[in-house]
This record gives structure tokens, sequence and C-alpha cells, in this order.
């Protein structure tokens, strides 16, 4: 073990449960192993397999109740879209100048969430950050997943849902088009390019590690399930060579994305010429603002499988720890924008503008204002300090915390903005309906397409972990060469 | 009757699949093939493989669905329907930019997806290598090369011998 993580100090125990949650100094010289143990492929295959090649009779009943439990969210979910349907969005306590609530917070909480998935798929593996192969499937299933709540959540609330075909530039015998020049329909764009080059992305990944699951397969329904997905790969360098280059086209297409799809969000709002919405700094602060829950939810759904699937071994506490820097960065980012926000609001001496800002910290919202102040700039803070970064409980809470917070960010946003309206006589209090259950149903089907995701989809890149284990290189010497790396 | 597709040699690490590649490679084989359960990292230059062609399919469709974009949006909004609304100009680039750029991202992505799968000759449904009952492990932790018959220099005895030579753990005969 000492020469995969040359300078260790710390003897690693044996225990695979145990031993990923171990913080090790930084090293010198040289990098900590990313996968922990002396591993070889095989290893990596068995472990990712093990969870999805169980018998379907044989789920751990622990599984089993989780599924239950997500689904009864899907139909919750369900049964409130065909409410919304029957009844129409009178369901909600929107009102005259509160027209965008818990409809529009969803949307844009959930559509930020996805955001950490394509950062780790794309900009991480732009540059190089190797870590990110043990945590990029699962957080690209939750950007996937993220984005289908959200494109429901922005779907239901147009009112007349059979109508929603006309946000699509399809000729129709009223020979209208969708006005290119709103910001609306470049959310539609933004959207479903983003979820549409998500999903290929995704797939092109997942491609080589059904392959594995078709090799493995001694079942007929999964020799079939998986050999239909896997599209007869067999791992051919000739193809690799084509595969590689589409994935760095992906993940360099994906980048931009990242930032541009948020930044289309933000200009529902900025492009308005609403007190509060109308800002330049938007864009950037939204894109942050996303990032930064994003890796949250990550941390949140990750923790807790990581000890499940018993995959410690190559989701190390290294990767909890980079996770919570970024959460910390981004968290950080998001308090200055707040700040300055603030300060632009004083320094235009716009008295609109003022008021709206002094009225979200300290007017019929205020609790709302500091829920959201102290979980997405306080609560991160505690990860200056490394115990905590590299503590999982720690970890857990402050994610959590600041999933909170991002959800209570948007309903900042939208709701104070809007209640305060330019006409004092259209004043309104916002006070939400059945939107409970609607936030709920999203929770319900976001987990329930997780958890088939965590069952049959293998949750870790298999042949990209791989790569990164030392004896892939093609100079390796073997483990009696302390310098057989690059 | 069943033909013979070729030979299937197996290999334990990549390190003898590497230092094999370039021994194939030297001895001239073109209809030839390396399976490994990950991308290893210069094996391209070890076969001696062509760069991919696939960014310049991604080169081309993707600034044509920029162009389509660009001009649709002036066609629908300044002719097709002129429709002023919240007062901006009908031909404004500003606002043109963001389902500009979007749909140049997405013909970009497809065609890197589709390429990708095509030009691979994928999905296909069977390949004689799946014959091989040792071949169901490439997808794990075993190397492979194979150098099909139709190699116009392939001859069965020198094929066998520089693979063995080459460290090959086993070599078989693929049907096809």
């Amino acid at each position: 073990m000492a020469n995969t993580a040359p300078s260790t100090s710390i003897a690693l125990p044996d225990d695979p449960n145990v031993r990923g949650d171990i913080a090790l100094e930084d090293p010198v010289e040289g990098r900590e192993a990313l996968v922990r143990g002396d591993r070889d492929f095989h290893y990596i295959t068995e472990a990712v397999c093990r969870g999805n090649e169980a018998p379907l009779l044989k789920t751990p009943s622990s599984f089993v109740f989780g599924l239950l439990l997500a689904f009864a969210g899907f139909l919750l979910f369900g049964g409130y879209v065909g409410w919304l349907f029957w009844e129409g969005p009178g369901l909600w306590g929107n009102n005259n100048p509160v027209s965008w609530a818990w409809d529009i917070v969803n949307f844009v909480f959930w559509v930020g969430i996805g955001h950490a998935g394509t950062l780790i798929s794309a900009i991480l593996y732009l540059f190089r950050q190797k870590w990110r192969m043990g945590v990029n499937r699962y957080a690209e299933a939750m950007t996937i997943f993220a984005v289908i709540c959200a494109a429901s959540c922005v779907v239901l609330h147009t009112g007349r849902i059979w109508l929603d075909y006309f946000l699509f530039p399809i000729p129709n015998q009223m020979q209208l088009w969708p006005n290119f020049r709103s910001p609306l329909e470049w959310d539609v764009f933004a959207v479903n390019t983003y979820f549409t080059v998500s999903l290929l992305f995704w797939f092109t990944g997942l491609v080589p590690d059904f392959a594995t699951l078709r090799d493995r397969a001694t079942v007929k329904w999964r020799q079939l399930f998986y050999g239909a997905l896997a599209l007869g790969w067999r791992g051919s360098a000739r193809h690799w060579v084509t595969y590689e280059k589409a994935y760095q086209i992906l993940a360099a297409f994906s980048a931009p994305l990242v930032l541009s799809v948020h930044s289309v969000v933000s200009f529902d709002f900025a492009v308005s010429q609403l007190p509060g919405w109308h800002t330049t700094i938007f864009p950037p602060y939204f894109v942050a603002g996303a990032i930064f829950g994003g890796f949250a939810m990550v941390q949140n759904l990750i923790l807790p499988a990581r000890a499940w699937l018993g995959l410690k071994d190559i989701i190390t506490i290294h990767h909890i720890e980079n996770m919570n820097k970024i959460i910390l960065l981004t968290g950080s980012l998001v308090g200055y924008a707040y700040g300055m926000e603030f300060f632009v609001a004083a320094y235009s001496g716009n008295e609109y503008e003022g008021f709206t800002f002094i009225n979200r910290g300290f007017g019929p919202y205020w609790w709302a204002y500091w829920i959201m102040i102290s979980c997405n700039v306080l609560s991160p803070q505690v990860f200056w300090f490394r115990k905590a970064r590299t503590n999982v409980w720690v970890s857990f809470i402050v994610a959590a915390l600041v999933n909170t917070g991002m959800w209570f960010e948007r309903f900042v946003i939208c709701v104070t903005s809007l209640h305060r309206d330019a006409l004092p006589s259209s004043w309104e209090y916002f006070v939400p309906r059945t939107e409970v259950l609607f936030l709920a149903g999203t929770f319900g089907l976001f987990l329930f397409l997780f958890l088939l995701f965590v069952r049959f989809f293998p949750v870790i890149a298999i042949s990209e972990v791989k790569t990164i284990l030392p004896q892939a290189n093609p100079h390796w010497e073997g483990y009696g060469h302390a310098k057989g790396g690059h | 009757m069943s033909t013979k597709f070729g030979l299937l040699a197996e290999y334990e690490n990549p390190a003898q699949l590497y230092a094999a590649c370039e021994r194939v490679r030297d001895a001239g084989y073109t209809k030839w093939d390396a399976c490994s359960p990950f991308a290893v990292h210069g094996l391209d230059r070890a076969m001696g493989l062509k760069p991919s062609t696939l960014p310049w399919w991604v080169l081309g469709i993707g600034v044509a669905g920029s162009i389509f974009m660009f001009f649709f949006q002036i066609w629908s909004m300044v002719y097709a329907y002129p429709f002023v609304l919240a007062g901006k100009p009908l031909f404004s680039i500003p606002a043109y930019v963001p389902c500009w750029y979007e749909a140049t991202v997405l013909s970009a992505c497809l065609t890197a997806f589709f390429g990708n799968w095509a030009l691979s000759g994928l999905p296909r449904y069977h390949h004689p290598a799946f014959s091989s009952k040792s071949f169901a492990r490439v997808t794990d932790d075993k190397f492979f090369i194979m150098i099909e018959r139709r190699d116009p220099q392939f001859d069965q005895a020198a094929a066998e011998a520089l693979l063995k030579d080459t460290g090959a753990s086993s070599v078989e005969e693929l049907e096809d």
C-alpha cells in the first residue's frame, strides 16, 4: 500500500467499510491513491456490479422499503398532476402580484441541482481532475433526474398544459412561430438542449459498463436488457479512439452549457423590469448558486450510497473533501453576490431598488431571507476546517442545510420581489395552498428514478475508474516499483 | 460448414497488450484489433491508428446547424410573421443569441453522439469474438488482440507464433 500512497504516515485498516472514511495527511510529494487498497481491475468490476446483479427477489428489504417510499412519492406526483389537469393552477396560492411562486421556485431549484453533475462530468474532465471518475456517473444521473423534475414543473406551470407544444418551433396551421426574442423561449431551448446533451453524455459513458454487465449476465432478461443497451460494444481499440474523441467533444460542449443554462434561467428574471430582478449580477450569481446547490445534492445522495453499497474504497473521504471545498467556494461566491446585490441597490440611489432589498431582509418575508443567509452563507463556513470537511456527518448535515437554503433563495428571489408591486394597492402576501404536495411529488419522482438507477445501472463509471488504477498505465511495472506511474 | 474468422490472443495486463500491439503493428498486419476493458492510454499509437474523423463531422454539422438557426430566426421573426413584442426590434442579434447558441450545441452534440456509434459500426448484433468464452472478460480485466484471416498477409502459423511470442497467455481460433 505504501507505494501507491508514497507519503502516507497513517496505516489504513483492512476493513473496507472504515478505510474510506479516514482522512490521510496531505502528502508532501506524490498523491494519495484515488482507489484505496491494492485493488485490481476485477475488484472494480465486482464492487460495482454486485449491487446490480443481486437477483430481483433477493433485493435487500431496506432497499425495497426505500423504493416503495419513493414510489409513494411518485404516485403523489402523478395524482397531483392529475388534479392540476382537472382544476388548473387555481390550486396554487399564486395571486395577482405574485404570479410566479412555487412552480418557478421548484423549477429553478431542480434545474440548478443538475449543474453539479455537468460540472463534474464535463469541466472536471477537461481539467483532468481524476478524482471525478469515482463520482461522475452518480452525479450525471442526478443531473438527468433533476432536469426531468425541473421540466415537469415548468411544463405544468403553463396552465393549459395541452398547448405546451406552442413552445416549440413546430410548423402549424396558424403559421406562427415562437418568439425567439423572449427569455422564456430561450429557456425552452436551454433546458431542452441541456437535458438532451446530458442524456447523450450519460449514455455514452454507460455503454462500456452496460457491456460489462452484459458479459457477466447469468439470466436471460439481464442478457437481453444489458445486451440491447450495450449496442454490441466489445472494447475495440479502434472504437475507443472515436469514443474518447466523442467523449471529449461532448465534455467540451457541456462545459459552456453549465454556464449558459442557468444564465438563461436567470435571464427570465434579469431581462424583466422588476426591481430585485433587473440586475446584471444575476447570471454569474445563478450559476454559482446552481453549482453550490448541486454539489450539496450530490453529497446528500452519495454519502448514504457509498456506505450502503460498500463503495468507500472508490468514493473515499478525499472525494467528499474535494466536493466540500467546492461547496465552500461556491457558497462564499453566493454570499458575495447577496452582499453585492445590497450594495448595488444602495449605491444606485434608486429608491425602488433600495426598497426591494430592505424589504427582502426586513419585510414580511424576513424569515425566508434569513433562512437563506444562514443556510447558504453561514453553514458552509465550517468547511474552512479540515476536520469538518472530512467528517461524513458534518458533510451530510451541511449539504442538507444548503439544499434547504438554495430552495429558499429561489423563493426569496421569486416571491419577495413580486409581492410588493409598483402599485401599493395590489400589494399582497403570498401563502402556498397545495404546492407542498407538488414539491414533495417532485422529490418522489426524483428519488424513485434515482433508486431504480442505483438498482439497475452501474453507479460508478467502471471503465473510467479502471484507468486511474496505477496498473492501467501501459508502462507500469508492478507494485514492487514505487515510481511505476508517470 | 463454419468458416474461421481469425486468431484471438489473451493478455493479462495493459503493459503486455501495449508491447504486443507494437509488435503486431510492426509485423505489418492491417486487419487486426485490440480489445480492452478501458481505453489504454497511448494504445492508438502502439497500434498505428489514425486519429478519428469524428471532429470534422461535428464541426461541419455544428456549423451547419448554427447557420440554419441564425437564418431561421431572422426568417421567422422578421419575414414569416413579424410581430412586435415587448418593444424589441424584429431583427435583433443579441436577442437571437441564446437560441442560436443552444441550437449550435445541440446539433454538434447529436453529431458527436450518433457519429461515434456510426463510425464504429455500432450498434452491432454479433461479432465473431463473442463466440469465445474467454472474451467475456474483455469488459472486466483481460486484454485481447485479434488478427483476422482476411488480412492480406495472414498466415496461420506465423501469426500464431508472433502472438505466442508476445507473451499471450492463450491463443485460440475464432469461428466466424
